[in-house]
């Protein structure tokens, strides 16, 4: 070191110090005088300012926006809710106000106080709110007894509301309290603590839409808290409006039929991929989530059988079975494994290495051709059809039609079904493709699974010529004052893999199984209108573990489901329908009447307003 | 070992201006924590800060042990130290406010930004104590301090507390200047601070710009951004002469003012003890101020001298900082008020800054 560092020049330091102090003073010298400005100049007034009126800030909600059918009917509004607010500096001796509260609301006296004790330090200058959403019997008596109830008064604010109970609950969603993390996240700009937010549904996907701005006013409060007057205000903006594709009177329709059973009902346009119908049952109410759903409700609802808060359209998978015959014969028409003058015979099983593999008819169908195996659902021809195309090529097929993956629907958690591969299944088990495998596969067995939604899709391609559609929800989304802020055009995702020739004989079986003496859903035909379609009766192999079933429903979780997939009229279909029944056993029998009752009420509500608009 | 004389130069002028500032922020402290309460109740988060003041003035007297001249020579494991401390705030810190700030050990959680400024300025104390020189450092010996700044900046800033990273520029930039850098080097980078001033701009997040936004005009959003220094200033300003009294703030009680315990506590000093109450509070910061430079002074070894200075410059910032925000003189940043605002970690941080000052001041008379 040197003899500088260690014995300083005192009178460098000296300086270099004075400077620092000069910095210092005035600095010093600064912040004092900013406080003379502020205390002394213009004291007088802040004083003024500060005690008689300060200035706060009152936020007003915006009302969320309104969802309409594809025909402008409500399904969605906002309605009033009465909450019961007190302030404590004017309730008096609080015990006793909250006692005559407690008798007309009938909410004891302890819960009340919890609210009040939950609010903290504000409770003494702001009101709280200490019951929500009152009803309007309880508000006549509060307002009556206005006067015996000192510190007590009324906020109204809009409130969610559902006007068709359990309609559509899946597709629209509901709304819940958003919490911390998402408050924190900063993708919620508009919303506060206590707000809520969509977490289902409709109501989720387009939260953005929905939502709306906030409003506020700037208010003025004398020592005590009290708004002396109103300074200025923000309006809150209402959220947009949505209008849905779907169609009020064939989702209630199609909610009517499902009732009693569980399972899912999609109805589409073939033209432009439309959702109309989408129905899953059981159901729930959605207003029940409004301020908070009850512990009960929820736990009734998470353990219930019948799985009620998932969509089955889009968010169960389920075996095609042979729904997925479609696939089988685009696929060996395609790959010219067959042609529409190749036969089989069907003795009412086929030999497969050592096994025998029947056909659900045990006397055989006989000789049959493709538009026969279709017509009459025959296995055997099938088998003999999923050998020669092979496991691979068949999954490339079923793929290009949409399935194994998602729709791409605007709802969230959509499944995108599973169709295996020789491949996939040497990963998922580390074991080689077994030859009898693909037997299952080609009857829509086995490993494949879909989701009642790709198999409308699909059906919607087959009939109008080979297009798949993206499914749409909503086709426009317009502000409170109707400018239009959003307008969904069809989407085109695909198309199937197959030639016109190929289609057409496919079709050609498909309207047989309806109108066809010997179709397995020849029971359905309906007047005046052709429909084409295909059943489907899936195996239900076994009960997921842990699931917890009496021995009395046992017998029931194992019946079959019920599939049926169809679109109508045969020619320029307008509507394609998918409907799946769980343990409904047969698709003949339970699945396909429900299609065809909603094909007949809808084709009829369209001649009806086809006429009207000429 | 234990010297008498260092008994005989114990500095407890300097101890009292101390204990007089903190009960004066004890007094406002209670006033602030009381606001919206029944008054007669000892709120939980005063007796808090009231065992971190003792546990602050124990841990200041243990700081007086040490020789500071030991700082010297451990001066790069402290540095290193504290620096893997910062990393480790990074990696597994308390997430709070959207920002890593806090390592949680056991019952209680430490800021590792509080205990870099004191490393920093050890560090720094250290590297000028061997190069000062009377005409000033050039560019070349700047460059190891600029690297023992910057990389504590950038892991501050990262958590991200720009405010406490700026803190740790400032208190370095001081130290840099009391011990002088040649005039070239001086406005060279006064020059290229100027020039990329803009440029900071737009590395700002969005909160930040519009805090700035909202200083040069606070009108500009008066529901929100705006809305604290409104309030603040319209509760120093309702304090006039002599205030309003003890617990009679209505600002204050009517939970007006954001934040009155932490980082705008001085609002409540204002509105409640008026002109008088704060110019009390600044003549003793002031005293304390002029005892830490007189101390620099007073050492006899360079290394003491600017480890004085620089603690002193260290609670210099803060109080410019937090006052001159307070009353719309500044952007707001949270810093908080040294002794008087509540926060653990800040009050120990000061308290070690002051065991230093003891130390040295104890010790002046030893030159090496």
């Amino acid at each position: 070191m040197t003899q500088f560092s260690n014995n300083p020049d005192r009178e460098w330091v000296k300086q270099r110090l004075i400077m620092a102090s000069v910095c210092i003073l005035f600095v010093f010298a600064l912040l004092f005088l900013r406080l003379v400005y502020l205390q002394v100049i213009k004291g007088e007034e802040l004083r003024l300012k500060s005690e008689k009126n300060a200035v706060r800030l009152k936020s007003i909600k915006s009302s969320r926006g309104l969802i309409f059918d594809r025909n402008k009917k409500l399904l969605v509004d906002n309605r009033p809710s009465f909450n019961l607010k007190i302030t404590l500096e004017d309730a008096g001796v609080v015990d006793d106000t909250l006692a005559k509260v407690s008798k007309i609301i009938q909410v004891p006296v302890s819960e009340l106080k919890d609210s009040i004790k939950k609010a903290g330090r504000r409770a003494f200058y702001t009101p709280v709110t200490i019951k929500n959403d009152i009803t309007r019997d309880q508000l006549a008596v509060v307002e009556a007894h206005k006067f015996d109830l000192p510190g007590i008064h009324i906020d109204i604010e809009p409130t969610r509301h559902y006007i068709y109970q359990k309609t559509a609950a899946h597709l629209l969603g509901y709304l819940g309290q958003i919490n911390g993390k998402e408050l924190q996240s900063g993708k919620y700009p508009n919303v506060k603590s206590g707000d809520s937010i969509g977490r289902y549904g409709i109501e989720k996907s387009f939260e953005p839409y929905l939502q709306g701005k906030r409003g506020g006013k700037q208010v003025e409060v004398d020592a005590n808290g009290r708004i002396i007057k109103v300074l200025e205000t923000v309006e809150p903006v209402s959220g947009h409006d949505l209008t849905l594709t779907l169609d009020l009177e064939l989702q209630l329709t199609a909610e009517k039929l499902l009732e009693g059973k569980e399972g899912a009902v999609v109805a589409i346009d073939p033209s432009n991929g439309d959702v109309l119908v989408m129905a899953s049952n059981p159901s729930f109410d959605q207003n029940d989530f409004i301020g908070g759903i009850s512990n009960k409700k929820w736990k009734a609802l998470m353990t219930d059988p019948g799985k009620p808060m998932i969509n089955k359209a889009i968010q169960a998978e389920y075996p095609p079975a042979s729904t997925y015959k479609i696939i089988t014969s685009l696929a060996a028409l395609e790959e010219k494994q067959i042609d529409i003058y190749s036969t089989a015979f069907c003795p009412g099983w086929l030999k497969y290495g050592n096994r025998k593999y029947r056909c659900w008819k045990k006397n055989g169908h006989g000789e049959v051709n493709v538009i026969d195996a279709i017509t009459q659902s025959c296995d055997v021809f099938y088998y003999q059809a999923g050998i020669k195309v092979g496991v691979d090529p068949l999954a490339q097929y079923a793929k290009g039609c949409g399935l194994g993956k998602k729709t791409g629907i605007r709802l969230a958690n959509e499944k995108r079904g599973l169709i295996p591969t020789s491949q996939w299944k040497e990963k998922r088990f580390n074991e080689p493709w077994q030859g009898g495998e693909t037997l299952s596969i080609a009857i829509g067995q086995g490993f494949n699974l879909v989701t009642p939604l790709q198999m409308a899709v699909l059906i919607a391609a087959v009939g109008n010529g080979g297009t798949l559609y993206r499914p749409r929800i909503v086709k426009r989304i317009e502000d409170s004052y109707n400018t239009v802020i959003q307008k969904t055009e069809p989407e085109i995702t695909g198309g199937l893999p197959a030639g016109e020739e190929t289609l057409r004989i496919v079709r050609e079986g498909l309207l047989k199984v309806v109108q066809g003496d010997r179709g397995t859903a020849r029971r359905i035909r309906i007047k005046d209108v052709e429909i084409a379609g295909k059943t489907g009766t899936a195996q239900v192999f076994s009960i997921k573990k842990g699931e917890k079933i009496d021995s009395e429903n046992l017998a029931y979780r194992l019946r079959d489901h019920a599939w049926f997939v169809s679109y109508a009229p045969a020619v320029n279909p307008v509507i394609a329908v998918s409907v799946l029944i769980e343990h409904g056993e047969h698709g003949s029998s339970t699945a396909a009447p429900i299609a065809a009752a909603l094909i007949s009420q809808y084709i009829k509500g369209r001649g009806v307003d086809a006429q009207k608009t000429e | 070992m234990f010297d008498r004389r260092l008994i005989q130069n114990f500095d407890w002028g300097f101890v009292i201006v101390i204990l007089l500032i903190g009960s004066v922020g004890l007094v406002i402290l209670y006033s602030a924590l009381t606001a919206g309460h029944d008054v007669g109740i000892v709120q939980p988060l005063f007796k808090k800060q009231i065992i971190w003041m003792g546990a602050g003035f124990c841990i200041m007297l243990i700081s007086v042990i040490i020789d500071f001249r030991e700082f010297d020579k451990l001066n790069l494991f402290i540095y290193v130290l504290c620096v893997g401390l910062l990393i480790s705030v990074l990696l597994f810190g308390h997430l709070g406010g959207g920002s890593r700030r806090w390592l949680v050990l056991g019952y209680f959680r430490i800021q590792p930004s509080e205990v870099m400024k004191i490393a920093l300025i050890i560090s720094l104390a250290s590297v000028y104590s061997t190069c000062v020189s009377q005409s000033g450092l050039n560019f070349r010996k700047l460059i190891k301090p600029a690297i023992l700044c910057l990389i504590p900046f950038a892991l501050i800033v990262n958590q991200p507390d720009l405010g406490s990273g700026l803190l740790l520029l400032l208190i370095a930039a001081s130290i840099t200047l009391f011990v002088k850098v040649e005039r070239k080097v001086f406005f060279s980078f006064s020059g290229v601070c100027m020039a990329a001033a803009p440029l900071i701009w737009f590395l700002l997040k969005d909160y930040q710009k519009s805090r700035i936004l909202t200083f040069l005009n606070p009108d500009r959003d008066p529901l929100g951004a705006g809305y604290h220094i409104i309030q603040s200033k319209i509760a120093i300003g309702s304090g006039m002469l002599t205030g309003k009294g003890f617990l009679k703030g209505t600002q204050n009680a009517l939970s007006f003012l954001p934040e009155q315990h932490t980082d705008f506590i001085l609002s409540v000093l204002a509105e409640e003890w008026g002109l008088v109450g704060c110019s009390i509070l600044l003549i003793l910061y002031f005293i304390l101020l002029f005892w830490g430079l007189n101390i620099a002074y007073n050492c006899r070894n360079m290394f003491g001298s600017i480890l004085a200075f620089g603690i002193t410059a260290m609670i210099f910032w803060q109080i410019f900082i937090n006052i001159g925000m307070v009353m719309g003189l500044m952007p707001v940043v949270g810093v908080p008020l040294p002794l008087v605002s509540y926060g653990g970690s800040s009050v120990v941080t000061n308290m070690v800054g002051f065991g230093i000052l003891l130390n040295i001041s104890m010790r002046k008379f030893s030159s090496n």
